[in-house]
């Protein structure tokens, strides 16, 4: 795959928020004026962000805001109808969701996806797809560097199974398994192919508090261990608000706050847009 | 020139029938979201209906025959839907295909079974009462203008059905969004059920033409139509019923056409026009983009 | 850890080829013993090449999910090419050496027009990709029927090559064990997982980095080269062959395998293919009313599987479930005994 960075100069966004320890380093990922139209309806329009490379950044608003369809413009399930989104330096434009996933971004989806008639292992195995070497003759034959290959897979996937502690339940399908373990399997098929940014489509939802509270530490460990970034969808502020570094307040496809979660808090647009105004006009 | 006009002429014939059939496929497809692969043979056993009702006494008029086939077709379709596909009405696309074929390859196999292999000839009586019309050089025979004006007029009463009637917009409400439909009072399964019927009558008033275009009928008559019907359905747009009769006339003129240049390769011609148009163009002329939902 | 799948010998892919070689080797005892019917010698060939046809077309919509109606067509294509090779090479060199390299480029270019079918593919799913599949077919079989090097309407004269059974069996077999083997391995590799993946949910696979044009050609051109193959050799045991034979009817008997052995089960569509095409000839009150029955067979099966109730009662009634339950019931009966005793 061609890798060249782009040397395109668009103006950069305004109030950039990313946490210190990443400020001297290049962002991991960039959205610059990201807009797309459906038909004559604009769904997203000057959507402009930064992420640090080992930031957590929350995004939220109301529901219908747009902010799924940012994930997928990202993950270019759409292709933006304005602007450029750059990973590590990198220009994303024309390239499919495989490419992109191979180019380090992974995501989870809101309503859960999972291979469900397939084994828990295997789901993290088919995440694993790309890191395997493995061509199709010798999976065809079953010699040469196919064992290999699958035994080291097979570690691997236990490992990342037992980060959530879910390796006992490797054997089973995943379709049977309980909603929590769906979402985290989810996650840890999305971390199987070995992203530098993780997208979660609402993690915490359906979830009761202590599943959270639960899903709150997963999510700072896995920044931890894996040194990555993370941008959340999340309608859960007690979540929000307690792991995001940074967050971005999106309203009708718009951009209306970027800052911390205390910046956020007071800030009154953001106070409108999900209470709606004071004087109740 | 005259040549290019007969042609024209039997070419809108031919694409009359394809548009009657397409308009079965199109209506199903639009309502119950699935390829109807049995749609035609349900010609086939509408023209044995016609057949074995003049077989039975000379007496009967030939229009009281095709009341006959239009009932046991639409008995038929009815039948095959309650059956067949509402059972699996929430099954994966591909269930429900497969089903389909396999009550294709039944109604093949009974009409085989009991009407034997050899092809039987098909003539009603009123055929030749519409005498035959010049037009300049341009012959017409009967069968080809009661086609041509018949279709017209189905077209017609269709279109008014679907836009003016409760029960057309009922339709149109399931097409557009099942659950919501239901949420307003619609009877789905009636509506779909409905949405058979009028198919199967269709398909019925199809195959007199089909017959007695072709005079001969057997077993398999209705799979090579039913699949040129599909095509034309798919080349309008799916879905869409201005779609379904645009696309079945323009398939039937390029298919005389192409029968008149080269005619071993008119089938042929057909199914290349059916992937080109999926290939570059899966909605067809008139169908909707629809957005799959991530 | 429950993955005990891999580390018992009798997996379910070598408890299938267990099934096979007895098969084969029963069949090949009786034959060169010569204690075989000619009717059933004359079955051996063509139930070959149906399970060989069965199993490839399970590639297809039992692992990818997709249906194609066009598996008739792939294999007329082996069929007609391959004959040709075999009959230019014959007197040139021995069959032993024909047969393989006539059936690999046989395989060879079914692979091609595999790949430009597949091409649409990758544009279409579902319904329209069946239709897609089963024009195609129409259109392979038309060229075909009109070319004058294959015979044209009269058929291909492929008597100069026509083998006996006796000579071919052996071909049979590898050709068989091949297609069995390539498939299962597939199945269990980062490729069929990747491919399953996409038959579960092709959006998740997409995101999962799964390249969805790659898998969806390469499953079609992997289908076309076994069905190509399986034609040459089926084309080697007539003395002429026409290609109105392998129309859409024909892909659908081999569909109606696929469906009754399981979607996805290569042990199935062996089964199926050896039923299907041997009840007809054993039974002859059965085979005037074969189609018939392929139907019927082919409806009750699609609504048994959507019904819960059938589900439930199917996996009670499973192998596994029926050991465990006479396990259960000896443990209560030794215990019983053991009571009794006291």
């Amino acid at each position: 795959m061609e890798r060249k960075p782009s040397s395109r100069l668009v103006p950069l966004p305004s109030n950039a928020f990313v946490p210190e320890r990443d400020v001297d380093k290049s962002p991991i990922l960039e959205a610059r004026h990201l807009g797309i139209d459906f038909g004559g309806l604009t769904a997203v329009d000057d959507f402009s962000l930064i992420i640090g490379r080992t930031e957590i950044a929350g995004l939220i608003g109301p529901n219908g805001a747009g902010k799924t369809t940012i994930f997928n413009l990202l993950t270019n399930v759409y292709r933006p109808t304005r602007g450029t989104i750059m990973l590590d330096g990198y220009n994303t434009y024309g390239k499919s969701t495989a490419q992109v996933n191979r180019m380090g971004i992974a995501r989870t989806f809101q309503n859960i996806r999972l291979f469900s008639n397939m084994s828990v292992i295997d789901n993290v195995k088919v995440g694993l797809h790309n890191e395997m070497k493995e061509n199709i003759f010798d999976a065809m034959t079953h010699c040469f560097g196919f064992r290999r290959a699958e035994r080291m897979a097979n570690e691997r996937a236990l490992e990342l199974l037992d980060f959530f502690k879910m390796a006992d339940l490797a054997g089973t399908p995943a379709g049977s398994l309980p909603y929590g373990a769906q979402r985290r399997l989810e996650i840890v098929r999305a971390l199987a192919t070995n992203p530098s940014i993780l997208l979660l489509d609402e993690p915490a939802a359906g979830m009761n508090p202590s599943e959270t509270s639960e899903l709150m530490e997963n999510i700072a460990l896995i920044r931890d261990t894996f040194q990555i970034a993370i941008l959340l969808i999340e309608h859960d502020m007690n979540l929000v608000m307690g792991i995001c570094e940074g967050i971005c307040v999106l309203n009708y496809g718009k951009v209306i706050a970027k800052g911390s979660p205390d910046e956020i808090k007071s800030n009154p647009q953001v106070i409108e847009a999900y209470l709606g105004r004071k004087d109740g006009k | 020139m005259t040549e290019f006009f007969q042609t024209l002429v039997s070419g809108l014939s031919l694409g009359s029938i394809y548009a009657l059939i397409a308009l079965g496929y199109t209506m199903v497809y639009g309502i119950a979201k699935m390829l109807n692969f049995a749609h035609g043979d349900i010609i086939m056993v509408g023209a044995y209906a016609v057949i074995t009702t003049v077989m039975i006494s000379e007496a009967i008029p030939g229009i009281v025959a095709v009341v006959i086939s239009v009932i046991v077709c639409v008995v038929l379709g009815v039948t095959i839907e309650f059956f067949a596909y509402r059972p699996l009405r929430k099954a994966p696309s591909l269930t429900v295909l497969i089903t389909a074929i396999g009550v294709s390859y039944l109604l093949q196999n009974l009409a085989l079974l009991i009407f034997g292999s050899e092809q039987k000839s098909f003539k009603l009586d009123f055929f030749d009462m519409i005498k035959p019309i010049y037009i300049g050089k341009v012959y017409i025979n009967g069968i080809t203008f009661l086609t041509l004006v018949v279709t017209v007029i189905i077209m017609i009463a269709l279109t008014l059905f679907i836009n003016k009637t409760r029960l057309g917009k009922a339709m149109r409400a399931v097409s557009e969004d099942k659950e919501a439909a239901e949420l307003m009072g619609i009877n789905v399964n009636r509506t779909i059920t409905l949405t058979f019927a009028i198919g199967s009558a269709l398909a019925a008033v199809a195959s007199i033409f089909y017959g007695g275009a072709y005079t001969y009928i057997r077993p398999t008559t209705g799979s090579m139509p039913g699949i040129k019907a599909f095509t034309a359905a798919v080349f309008g747009g799916i879905g869409s019923i201005p779609g379904a009769m645009l696309g079945g006339i323009l398939l039937g003129v390029i298919e005389k056409f192409a029968e008149n240049a080269i005619s071993q390769w008119s089938n042929a011609i057909v199914f290349v026009v059916l992937v080109i148009v999926l290939v570059v163009k899966p909605t067809g002329l008139l169908g909707k983009k629809i957005n799959e939902k991530v | 850890m429950k993955i005990t799948e891999n580390s018992r010998f009798f997996t379910r892919d070598r408890i299938t080829l267990l099934i096979i070689s007895v098969i084969f080797l029963l069949a090949s005892l009786l034959l060169y013993t010569d204690n075989l019917s000619r009717q059933t010698t004359n079955m051996l060939i063509p139930i070959s090449c149906y399970i060989v046809l069965a199993v490839s077309l399970n590639l297809v919509v039992g692992l990818l999910g997709e249906l194609s109606l066009g598996h008739a067509g792939f294999m007329s294509v082996g069929l007609f090419s391959g004959c040709l090779v075999s009959i230019a090479l014959e007197g040139v060199l021995p069959m032993a050496a024909r047969l393989p390299l006539s059936m690999l480029i046989g395989g060879i270019f079914a692979a091609v027009v595999g790949l430009i079918v597949g091409l649409p593919a990758l544009r279409l799913r579902g319904d329209y990709l069946a239709i897609v599949t089963l024009a195609c077919g129409e259109i392979i079989k038309d060229i075909i029927n009109n070319l004058k090097i294959t015979g044209g309407a009269l058929g291909l004269n492929t008597l100069p090559i026509y083998s006996k059974p006796v000579e071919l069996l052996p071909f049979a077999i590898v050709l068989v064990f091949l297609t069995v083997i390539i498939a299962m391995n597939l199945k269990h590799s980062r490729h069929g997982r990747a491919i399953t993946a996409i038959r579960d949910n092709r959006i998740a696979a997409e995101a999962s980095g799964i390249n969805v044009t790659y898998y969806k050609l390469l499953v079609f051109v992997i289908a076309a080269f076994f069905a190509g193959m399986a034609g040459v050799l089926y084309g080697h045991s007539y003395s002429n062959v026409k290609s109105v034979l392998f129309d859409y009817n024909m892909s659908i008997e081999i569909l109606v395998i696929v469906v009754l052995g399981g979607m996805g089960s290569v042990r199935g569509s062996v089964i199926a293919a050896i039923l299907l095409r041997a009840l007809p000839e054993a039974l002859r009150a059965v085979a005037d009313i074969r189609m018939l029955l392929y139907s019927v067979l082919l409806i009750a099966i699609m609504l048994l599987n959507a019904s819960p109730k059938f589900a439930e009662l199917r996996g009670r009634l499973s192998v596994r479930n029926l050991i465990q339950f006479f396990k259960d019931r000896r443990k209560q009966r030794s215990s019983a005994d053991g009571k009794e005793a006291n």
